[in-house]
């Protein structure tokens, strides 16, 4: 958990206040000198009234080119940022022709299977001309090919599950599943910082949503007891089904959830499982088999087991892995599965050849080294971080790691003056955090080798000086190293 | 007797007043007391009393742990999914080869109806080869959000060519053909505003009006009467048009009926009422209209009065996502608050590749429109007259419905007997045709049927084939 110390909320809620103040002083003049230039909506509501996009107009727009910054290459290691320039101060951005080649800090490519791979492109090219792009027909009609079948049941059997059924998107996976398996008169309870498909999942259920505190199977214990004990509201009936809803890593944190606790309590009380792995599978785990096989927990404790092919296997798409009778249910009425085309046919080939890859069926030792690599780089460079004296959120293992900036403005210069020296990073404010909690969001990956973390680490330590985000002591060095560097000498 | 009562009533009467108007009797703190005072003091007292007396409530009090562990104990939630009987599993069709008019399914060769490859671009040259391009340049996954680092230089390119060929400012690119729709609409309408939708909008669309929390009323499926009906009633009742968004919400080709919308009609309706349209042309772009470019074309509507266009590209365009297109100020707004764009990873540059390889075949060969006219015509013909079946899709609709003459009574037999036919005519003549598919979570209330998808690359022998095996069919099943 982040601890905020005091001075440091002051100057943040300074900093915000300022820009607020400076907001509505513009938004006042253009309310005066713009009211005479014709309103061209003719007695229509405007598309955003008041203050519905302050944020973005006021805050966002003013640091816009940290965000969405085009590139011309594959997502790997290295990759080609486009330039861009502004001739309205930030309003509008124009791409240039010119790219600049830098270290990616940002992408997920968590096993390196992000750029063409000497094992997987050969493979999907040839599927690309077996099969085509694209089946045009969703999967129950005549987009069901050879392949879907075979990638389900390679997925079951890397999770540990006796069934799978793939979806094209990791968002539409949990926004179609969980209106298909809970509906009015059941109970979700879901971590307070849970992706946004889940919660667009949720509501789209009709079922009541309860939040416990993040990582806490304390407060959830309390929250369970008090449920069940009260039944729905209102009319106290008891509650059909519960779901309890968690993540594997999340995203913005860097951390692993509590899930052996989490499994425990949820068994006591009787109430169903699903787990999230979009970041953690493929990434943690001795054979990448994400969260469960990282923390010792059997799969079969978990009811419905949920992840992405986006992050870690370098495609797109998602998964479900649960018993044969669920899996055949969602066949049935889950709306993703009978409403929208199939994935598409390369993309499933490319997830099938990177499990070969990781499951070392493709007969070399490469998917070993891949996953003991991402431990290693992301263990190296959170340890050094730390002894840097920036303020390092989440748990060892995991290839995420956020670095608080707090203040408004540190935000467009760390990531501005990193981009300059050739280190893209990915800066994250509001509204995806809290408002006083902006992070830079580092992702490693496979495929960055030993001379690349430490060029990133020198970028980000010179940078974090500049900008001032070096919260904690810098660690003094060992007398070990004193004495080695005195020997040199 | 009652003269004696008289008396003692008067004495106790003359007694009560000559208390009360008794002379000051003392002096009390220079306050001369009189009777009347004292009566007063006692009822202040009496009063006083029985304010400060606890008025009684029935005690309070809160479960107990044991309780709550006993009623913990005894609670037996229900299975996850309900049983499903073994017949109940039906597999779908697998394909062995590109889903294109001639398709291998289960082992044979299949003339193949139910892949909505309209412009016949599955298998394309020029396709392939873009992609072929894209994939060894970028790989597969573009591995992040747009936001961070995931716009690659090929999306940029795909939503301007989209924008340039529909004549709007921009066009915004989104990973999925069904997260589209679903995610503009409660991008734009919130709390408070107003929806008017068409009672046989796909599910995707049912969704997203649920999501929006805004209120909702339907109108009988492509009934401008009924549309224009709904629209005096709401608007007689709501009472700030300028701070309440209002938005009919209609699909050029409708998934679940074949029938078109009158796009000319709904824009009339639209500027007498002051509404907004957004509506969704995935069957109709590159379909409709001279050149292909959807409904406004075909309805000779321009492209200017309709605020939002969404379309999802795995049917015409033979690849994969979504786009939707309007004014400068309608894209911008999405790239902020549109949730399936901002939280979910972009789309395969590859995809956005096929997807500007497919603009530029249609833009360089629109015979392939009257290709597929000309092929609906004549399967339409051929379909006019089987035995048991109407056809109920508009003449232009690629996707040609029939329902029943004469419906069972249940949904059940009617699936029942559809399913039949559709699996005697791909076992006996190896023709793949489809029934419409129903989710329990989808409220449309239009009947069930058979779908053909056509394809502007089915040969006349295909059709004919099909219509053929249908007659023969349904003739056996349906006697």
């Amino acid at each position: 958990m982040v601890r905020l110390p005091y001075l440091t909320a002051l100057t943040t809620l300074l900093s915000y206040g300022i820009l607020f103040v400076f907001g509505q002083l513009r938004d006042l003049f253009r309310k005066l000198l713009d009211s005479s230039k014709s309103n061209n909506l003719q007695g229509y509501a405007p598309i955003c009234l008041g203050l519905e996009d302050f944020y973005t107009r006021r805050l966002y727009l003013r640091i816009q080119d940290c965000f969405g910054r085009p590139i011309s290459s594959a997502p790997d290691a290295w990759f080609d940022v486009v330039e861009r320039y502004s001739n309205d101060n930030n309003k509008t951005l124009q791409r240039t022709e010119k790219t600049s080649k830098c270290l990616n800090l940002g992408s997920y490519n968590y096993l390196g299977f992000a750029a063409a791979d000497e094992y997987c492109t050969p493979r999907v090219i040839e599927t690309l001309k077996e099969y085509s792009v694209s089946t045009c027909s969703v999967r129950v009609d005549g987009g069901t090919t050879k392949l879907h079948n075979e990638l389900e049941e390679l997925v079951a059997r890397f999770v540990g599950k006796p069934a799978a059924i793939l979806f094209g998107m990791g968002y539409v996976t949990n926004s179609a599943i969980i209106p298909a398996l809970v509906s009015k008169g059941s109970l979700i309870i879901s971590d307070s910082l849970n992706h946004n498909s889940i919660v667009n999942g949720a509501r789209g259920s009709g079922a009541t949503v309860r939040v416990f505190q993040h990582n806490s199977p304390s407060h959830l214990e309390d929250l369970l007891r008090e449920q069940i004990a009260h039944g729905q509201p209102r009319t106290h009936r008891p509650w059909k089904k519960i779901v309890v809803i968690i993540e594997g890593i999340y995203s913005m944190e860097g951390e692993l959830c509590n899930l052996p606790e989490i499994i425990a309590v949820c068994k006591k009380y009787k109430v169903y499982t699903y787990l999230d792995e979009a970041h953690s599978i493929g990434a943690v785990g001795k054979t990448g088999k994400g969260v469960c096989e990282l923390l010792g927990v059997d799969p079969t404790d978990v009811d419905i087991m949920m992840g992405t092919f986006t992050k870690s296997f370098g495609s797109c798409g998602g998964y479900i892995a649960a018993s044969k009778e669920i899996i055949q249910h969602l066949k049935r009425t889950c709306p993703a599965h009978l409403y929208a085309t199939s994935m598409s046919p390369p993309a499933v080939q490319q997830v099938i050849s990177a499990l070969q890859v990781i499951l070392g069926e493709d007969g070399t030792n490469r998917g070993a080294k891949k996953l003991a690599q991402i431990r290693e780089n992301s263990n190296f460079f959170r340890s050094e971080l730390q002894k840097m004296g920036f303020e390092v959120l989440g748990d060892n293992d995991s290839p995420v790691m956020p670095i608080m900036l707090y203040n408004p403005a540190k935000i467009p210069a760390f990531s501005r003056e990193c981009l300059n020296q050739n280190v893209a990073v990915v800066t994250v404010a509001f509204p995806a955090t809290p408002l006083l909690l902006a992070r830079a969001r580092i992702c490693i990956s496979a495929a960055h080798t030993r001379e690349d973390l430490i060029k990133g680490l020198e970028v980000i330590s010179k940078v974090g000086d500049l900008v001032g985000i070096k919260y904690f002591p810098v660690e003094p060095l060992k007398p070990q190293k004193v004495r080695e560097l005195k020997k040199l000498e | 007797m009652a003269s004696e009562l008289m008396n003692v009533t008067a004495n106790a009467l003359v007694w009560i007043s000559s208390t009360l108007d008794a002379p000051t009797r003392a002096v009390f703190f220079g306050v001369p007391i009189d009777g009347h005072l004292v009566v007063e003091v006692l009822l202040v007292v009496v009063i006083l009393f029985q304010l400060t007396r606890k008025s009684y409530k029935p005690p309070k009090k809160p479960l107990s742990e044991k309780e709550i562990d006993e009623l913990c104990d005894d609670w037996v939630p229900e299975p996850l999914t309900p049983q499903i009987s073994e017949e109940m599993i039906v597999e779908p069709p697998t394909l062995e080869s590109a889903a294109g008019p001639h398709a291998i399914v289960d082992g044979k060769e299949v003339v193949n109806f139910a892949s909505a490859n309209y412009l016949g671009l599955i298998g394309n040259e020029n396709i392939t080869d873009s992609c072929v391009g894209a994939l060894e340049k970028y790989g597969v996954g573009s591995c992040g959000p747009r936001g961070f680092y995931g716009t690659i230089d090929v999306h940029l390119d795909c939503e301007t060519k989209i924008a340039k060929f529909l004549g709007t400012p921009d066009s915004i690119l989104y990973s999925y053909g069904i997260s589209t729709i679903f995610s503009v609409i409660p991008a734009f309408c919130k709390k408070g505003d107003i929806i008017v939708a068409d009672e046989g909008v796909h599910w995707a669309v049912q969704n997203g009006l649920y999501l929006s929390r805004s209120t909702v009323v339907y109108f009988k499926h492509n009934d401008m009467k009924s549309l224009e009906a709904t629209l005096e009633k709401v608007t007689s009742r709501s009472k700030h048009p300028e701070k309440v968004r209002r938005y009919i919400v209609a699909e050029a080709i409708y998934q679940n009926s074949g029938q078109i919308a009158p796009l000319d009609e709904i824009v009339k309706l639209k500027e007498k009422y002051l509404f907004r349209i957004i509506l969704d042309e995935s069957h109709s772009f590159g379909v409709l209209g001279n050149s292909g470019r959807g409904l406004a074309e075909y309805c000779g509507v321009p492209i200017e009065k309709i605020d939002i266009i969404t379309a999802g590209m795995g049917n015409a365009l033979a690849t994969d996502g979504g786009f939707c297109t309007g004014s400068m100020r309608v894209v911008d707004h999405q790239r902020l608050s549109s949730s399936g764009y901002v939280f979910s990873a972009s789309l395969p540059p590859y995809l956005a590749s096929a997807a500007i390889a497919a603009v530029n075949y249609l833009e360089a060969n629109s015979s392939v429109l009257s290709d597929l006219r000309a092929n609906i015509a004549t399967l339409l013909n051929e379909l006019s007259n089987v035995p048991g079946l109407v056809v109920t899709s508009h003449s232009l609709s690629p996707i040609i419905f029939l329902k029943l003459k004469k419906s069972t009574g249940s949904d059940k037999t009617d699936m029942h007997l559809l399913d039949s036919i559709a699996n005697q005519v791909l076992k006996e003549d190896s023709v793949l045709i489809v029934t419409t598919k129903r989710s329990n979570l989808d409220k449309c209330p239009l009947p069930i049927g058979l779908r053909l998808f056509v394809s502007a690359s089915h040969s006349e022998a295909d059709l004919l084939k099909a219509a053929a095996s249908l007659k023969r069919v349904a003739s056996l099943v349906l006697s």
